[in-house]
């Protein structure tokens, strides 16, 4: 079964006079169970891909599919639906609520799904200690490292057990350590619930446990590493 | 669902609070605007509650009945057809708060000096202690003792103007049915004094009797008085005066007899709704203000929110719930405000100062504020509607938010 699969994307921003090609052609397909990472120099394309696969943004042409169904003319409530269910986010720009608590932030996505209060409080607190930030989960963002929040990002993203996770730089502002422990959380869930992950980074032990690596240049593909026999 | 509201309820009220100052602000403003709207009320009601109450459960009665064309010509040919008796035989049992039977007629009171035109009431001073303006305890001299009273009560003022004084003889003169001439000398045993100055030169009193045979009527009257428990639900006293009497005569409400006061009445309700409406409107200003600021404020998080899969009903009703908390906190202590403010006033404000200009306009010179129950509702009812629909905008606009735009916008 595919998780995702891009069929002939383009997506074209003009910037000034100029016109920027952040997809250009690209096909991509990721098998369930897949564990991708996307990297490239800086204005490769792969947020604008990781939004066009999240239902986040349209592409100008081409298709997408989530688990064979294609998504890229779904309206926007079932764009809303579909993110809610199945996909966890962690994005680059800007992660958490500002006035929620980590642990509130955590919990948010499932309260919205209308999971009840005492399980998402016991998922929440587990997953706040694996990613390493027990007893800070009564702080605001505000309060917290940027580190710290990432992985509370990262927490909100995965807690939920979403059958595909798409993560722009997770491993942004953290230490080697830190990082690793998040990456050995991503490889259980991989492993042990066959999560799908697409990940934009550009961090080099990221990539050295991905199971493919995708390198990106101008919204084109450029090089595809199977690392799967190593 | 119960989860979805939860979440945002929480968010809403967070959020209020994020921005204290601009939320006191705000707040302050609802609650000076709500207490503004109901103490403007309270005083306003009671003014006019005043003025149609002194004026009304005076004279005119709430309901009264005629010959067809008594109002066009309160003449003495213009008389009820049924006798006095019969009158009474009716509506002796109908359970009415008070009623009475009356001769009003114009006639010419003169003094040795001076003549004036006036409106001659004969009455029944008995029936007539529950409605009339005249304070009997209050009068110089004293009131009328029976309908065969040979004496005649006027007001101070008149008494002034016609330079006469109590103890002295006056002459009235009027017609009787037949246009003659009647004419009778009375000793001024009263002088009374009204709230309203211009009643005081307007009305003289004399017994009922006597007037019957001043006029050579018999034992007819030209008007029914009646009055009822409250001068707003005249409708029910209406029905049962009209069921009592026969065809041929005219049943009118107290704002079709004194059409001044009845349109005063509507004048003074629409003016108090226009008050609560331009109130809110100055309100809706700012909060639309505060709203608009509050999502401008929070456009990328309200993209990550809707990035990560809440509907945009879920961004719109954020923003209508944070401003319905707003409003809500500050009806509430508005309205706490409104009734401290009101309560200790209940007794009567002494405008005095102002009230020579007040009285003639009907106003007595102290004012009793009324807290109408239902002027507070309209309030609150005002601000809650019309504030929901103000909120909606700014809402809307929000929960139209593109995620990823709004999620990598640089404020
Ligand atoms: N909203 C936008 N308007 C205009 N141009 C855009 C917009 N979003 C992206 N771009 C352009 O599209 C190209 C691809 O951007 P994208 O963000 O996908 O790159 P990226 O690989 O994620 O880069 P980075 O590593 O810096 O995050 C870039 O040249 C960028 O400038
Ligand atoms: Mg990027």
């Amino acid at each position: 079964m595919t998780a995702v699969r891009c069929v002939d994307l383009c997506k074209t921003y003009r910037q000034g006079d100029q016109d920027i090609k952040a997809l250009d052609h690209l096909s991509m397909e990721v098998e369930e169970g897949g564990f991708v990472c996307l990297s490239s120099p800086s204005g490769g394309g792969k947020t604008t891909l990781l939004n066009a696969i999240g239902g986040l943004d349209k592409p100008d042409s081409g298709e997408v599919y989530i688990a064979g169904e294609r998504i890229d003319n779904l309206s926007k409530g079932n764009l809303a639906e579909l993110r809610l269910h199945r996909i966890g986010f962690v994005f680059q720009a800007f992660n958490l609520i500002p006035v929620l608590s980590a642990r509130e932030n955590v919990e948010f996505v499932m309260q919205v799904q209308g999971v009840p209060a005492s399980e998402r409080r016991e998922k929440s607190l587990e997953i706040l200690e694996e990613v390493g930030l027990e007893g800070l989960e009564d702080r605001l963002p505000s309060e917290m490292s940027g580190g710290q929040q990432q992985r509370v990002a990262v927490a909100r993203a995965i807690v939920s057990n979403p059958a595909l996770v798409l993560a722009d730089e997770p491993t942004a502002n953290l230490d080697s350590k830190t990082a690793d422990g998040l990456i050995d959380l991503f490889k259980h869930l991989n492993e042990h619930h066959g999560t799908t992950f697409i990940i934009a980074t550009h961090d080099q032990r990221v990539m050295a446990y991905a199971k493919r690596l995708v390198r990106m240049l101008d919204g084109r593909i450029v090089e595809e590493i199977d690392q799967n026999a190593a | 669902m119960i989860n979805t509201l939860r979440i945002l309820t929480m968010l809403a009220w967070r959020n209020l609070w994020r921005n204290h100052r601009r939320t006191l602000i705000m707040l302050g403003a609802v609650v000076i605007g709500v207490w503004a709207m109901i103490f403007m009320t309270a005083l306003t009601m009671g003014m006019v509650n005043d003025m149609i109450e002194d004026s009304i459960s005076a004279l005119p009665g709430h309901v009264q009945v005629h010959h067809p064309d008594y109002l066009d010509d309160p003449n003495i040919t213009n008389l009820l057809p049924l006798p006095e008796e019969a009158i009474a035989d009716r509506f002796r049992s109908a359970g009415f708060l008070a009623w009475a039977t009356r001769i009003k007629v114009p006639a010419v009171l003169s003094s040795e000096r001076e003549s004036r035109g006036v409106t001659l009431l004969g009455i029944d001073p008995q029936r007539e202690e529950a409605m009339s303006f005249v304070d009997y305890s209050a009068v110089e001299g004293r009131f009328l003792e029976g309908p065969d009273d040979a004496g005649i009560v006027i007001g101070r003022k008149l008494a002034e103007t016609l330079e006469t004084e109590l103890g002295k003889r006056v002459v009235l003169m009027s017609q009787d049915p037949d246009n003659d001439i009647a004419d009778r000398g009375f000793r001024v045993v009263g002088l009374f004094s009204a709230d309203v100055q211009a009643y005081e030169e307007q009305y003289v009193f004399a017994g009922k009797k006597t007037v019957q045979d001043l006029l050579r009527v018999g034992d007819r009257v030209t008007s029914i008085v009646v009055l009822g428990d409250d001068y707003r639900d005249v409708e029910p006293v209406f029905a049962k005066v009209s069921a009592l009497v026969d065809d041929g005569v005219t049943v009118s409400r107290w704002m079709e007899i004194d059409t001044y006061l009845g349109t005063m009445l509507r004048v003074m309700d629409g003016f108090v709704l226009v008050w609560v409406i331009v109130i809110f409107l100055a309100l809706s200003f700012g909060l639309v203000n505060t709203l608009v600021m509050a999502v401008f404020e929070r456009v990328r998080e309200i993209g990550l929110m809707l990035a990560l899969g809440m509907k945009p009903s879920g961004i719109l009703g954020q923003i209508v719930i944070e401003s319905m908390m707003l409003l809500v906190t500050g009806l509430t202590i508005g309205n706490l405000l409104a009734w401290a403010t009101i309560k200790p006033l209940e007794s009567g404000i002494d405008i005095s100062v102002v009230a020579e200009g007040m009285a003639m306009m009907g106003a007595a010179s102290v004012l009793y504020p009324q807290l109408r129950f239902e002027d507070v509702i309209l309030a609150n009812t005002v601000v809650l509607i019309l504030g929901f629909f103000a909120s909606l905008s700014p809402a809307w606009r929000a929960s139209r938010f593109q995620p990823i735009e709004a999620i990598t916008r640089v404020n």
